[in-house]
């Protein structure tokens, strides 16, 4: 966990005393909606179909049991008893008032949580790899660099009116969870040649209706360089980045249109210019951060302990074991994930009730911490494996123990046009209909690991571009018909999906997939060929013959 | 962005002005005495693209009241009963289309 310090806290209550006063003024009319709208945005709000939808960070994807607690007081008090976590490490409540923002802002500010630039033009959230500081092999823990840039980009003049939204994220592990090579700019913390750690610096990468994988842009930049370096491509993007069409303004497309070579040429002379600068990081300073985050005292414990044994007798935990928990860097411990993804539920949703439960269970078992992965789960990062049996039935309990993670109804999915004013389609109830059609857990096993993500529009909040099957919901004459692409990832091996044919209409999505995964099943070259790598040996002809064949 | 009322009007069939109202967020459509109401059955109907343009520049006014009006389409059934003219406004006039985790 990372402790605020005085300023970060005058910043957060600072703000929520600033934002009450131009709610009232807005209420009273002094504000008219245009004055007031960047205001509201910059806080996180937004206006959906039915209501007003809050956006809150949740930096790097940790969570204190007592953070979460106060969310679930947000979602009882002031929403409709739940939430939505995000792509992008936030949780959004939907049915939020205007009204009564300024008191929900202050109660998540007393447990210094924030909504600050999780909407506008600005520098995001920034994102990590949730299992950040647990993962074994990680060369050190991520979240100290997105700290780092927590602190330096929220409310930066230069980065608070950039032609477009800004996104980064961080990785620190080979495995790349954090989905960096879709992000603005990518980081990956590695060790070089020379035993030195640094960053490898991607740039240009994005969703949305003109999707990217980003691209290298300068492979290896010393941690003390970072702000400099990431602020001098920030300024060329704010130089150059057009701000004549909202379609064109993101960075992708300046890196696009520059080509990288020429993009990076620009950035490395304005490096020049500042990299010796204030902006150079001392390591005093990094040392603080990093003395702020605090880490469990672990126990000796044995990696199969008499708990463990005898609780893999019972196979509903033995499923759940091998499916929803995963290696630490501590041996004794595991990562148990939490399903947010229940059959025939709302993918990301969690109720206040699941939010205090899962509170007091990370209180009890994971030494009060939790973490938000972008595929919509969560996670308690340090449970002791003697601990597992009981963690799970207590899981079970409250519905987040599906052992689901990774297989193909685990559907990421935005929240589409139930909610969304973007939207063009639904995307819940399709995610809905595809986990009920793939409930059984041995045929999803036997399918294996298969990320499908959804998107209700082209602005792609479900990811829908890097899913292995990917749905994207258009409007066709006032009817929704869904695109499906496969191929996709969002790991270090990053790829936009191919379209594999015509739209297909609202009834036939969950037929659709289905034949894909048939497919798949029959061309597969052998039973651990995983579909991703499957679709790029065979590419998307023979899928997209047994999806059209008979339609 | 361009204001709503510099945007060419073209309508095609009977239309109503809705909004969100703005201190809670409520979908809202506009009503025959130039007031907000949030039941679709009491909006005001307009046919024309000048009586369009006439209801919503009002609706724009109320710039303290409601937040984001735009001219939406209706279905006027033989009963005389206003239903919504496409799914999106079906959504925000019924609500979502799936069950919420917790009973509204």
């Amino acid at each position: 966990m990372y402790a605020y310090d005085e300023l970060d806290r005058t910043l957060i209550n600072e703000r929520v005393s600033e934002f009450r006063d131009q709610v009232k003024r807005r209420l009273s009319g002094e504000l008219t909606e245009d004055e007031f709208k960047m205001l509201r945005l910059q806080n996180g709000v937004y206006l959906q179909l039915h209501a007003y939808m809050f956006r809150v960070a949740i930096p790097y994807g940790t969570l204190s049991s007592e953070q979460l607690r106060r969310m679930a007081h947000v979602a009882r008090k002031y929403d409709r008893g739940y939430g939505h976590f995000t792509t992008r490490q936030n949780i959004q409540f939907n049915w939020i008032k205007l009204a009564e923002l300024p008191d929900a802002l202050a109660d998540l500010a007393d447990v210094g949580i924030h909504a600050m630039q999780t909407s506008g033009n600005n520098t995001r959230n920034v994102t990590s790899d949730q299992w950040a500081g647990v993962a074994p092999g990680e060369i050190e823990d991520p979240r100290i660099w997105s700290e780092l840039l927590r602190q330096y980009t929220t409310l930066h003049p230069e980065f608070s009116f950039l032609p477009r939204k800004f996104k980064f994220a961080i990785t620190a592990s080979d495995h790349d969870r954090a989905a960096i090579k879709v992000h603005d700019i990518g980081l990956r913390l590695y060790r070089n040649a020379a035993g030195e750690t640094g960053f490898e610096v991607l740039v240009g990468g994005g969703l949305g209706r003109t999707p990217f994988i980003g691209k290298t842009i300068k492979p290896f930049v010393h941690g003390h360089d970072l702000l400099s370096y990431v602020e001098a491509i920030l300024r060329v993007y704010n130089q150059y980045g057009r701000r004549d069409n909202i379609y064109k303004a993101r960075i992708k497309i300046l890196v696009h249109e520059l080509g990288i070579e020429k993009f990076a040429r620009e950035v490395e002379e304005e490096w020049l210019q500042m990299r010796d600068s204030a902006l150079q990081i001392d390591d005093s300073v990094i040392e603080d951060i990093r003395s702020r985050f605090s880490y469990p005292t672990y126990e000796k414990l044995p990696h199969m302990p008499d708990e463990l044994k005898k609780a893999a007798h019972d196979p509903h935990f033995e499923a759940w074991r091998k499916n929803s928990t995963f290696p630490h860097k501590v041996p004794g411990y595991a990562i148990a994930v939490l399903s947010l993804k229940p059959v025939g539920g709302p993918p990301g949703d969690a109720t206040a009730d699941q939010m205090d439960a899962i509170a007091d269970l990370a209180d009890r078992y994971s030494f009060g911490e939790i973490r938000v992965g972008h595929e919509q789960n969560l996670a308690l990062p340090h449970v002791a494996r003697r601990d597992l049996p009981a963690l799970w039935k207590a899981l079970d309990r409250i519905g987040v123990a599906t052992p689901n993670v990774n297989l193909v109804s685990d559907i990421i999915a935005c929240p589409g046009l139930d909610y969304c004013s973007l939207a063009n389609a639904r995307s819940i109830p399709i995610a809905q209909e595809l986990t009920r059609r793939f409930a059984n857990h041995d045929t999803a096993n036997l399918i294996g690991r298969l990320h499908i993500n959804i998107s209700g529009c082209i602005n792609a909040c479900g990811h829908h571009h890097v899913g292995h099957i990917g749905i994207l919901g258009v409007e066709k004459n006032g009817e929704e018909f869904y695109q499906i692409t496969i191929g996709g990832r969002a790991d270090e091996k990053a790829e936009v999906g191919t379209l594999i044919g015509p739209a297909v209409p609202y009834g036939d999505v969950a037929d659709v997939i289905e034949d894909i995964v048939e497919a798949y099943l029959a061309l597969r070259a052998r039973p651990d060929e995983l579909f991703i790598d499957a679709v790029k040996r065979l590419g998307v002809e023979p899928f997209r013959e047994r999806v059209y064949a008979t339609r | 962005m361009t204001s709503p009322l510099q945007q060419k009007i073209k309508i095609s069939g009977p239309s109503v002005i809705t909004a969100n109202r703005t201190w809670d967020g409520i979908v809202i459509w506009r009503t025959a005495a130039k007031g907000w109401s949030a039941e679709l059955s009491d909006a005001a109907i307009v046919r024309t693209a000048d009586e369009a343009r006439a209801l919503l520049a009002e609706s724009v006014a109320d710039d303290v009241g409601a937040i984001g009006a735009y001219i939406a389409p209706v279905e006027i059934r033989d009963s005389g009963k206003i239903k919504p003219g496409n799914l999106r406004e079906h959504i925000r006039s019924a609500g979502v289309t799936i069950d919420l985790p917790v009973p509204a």
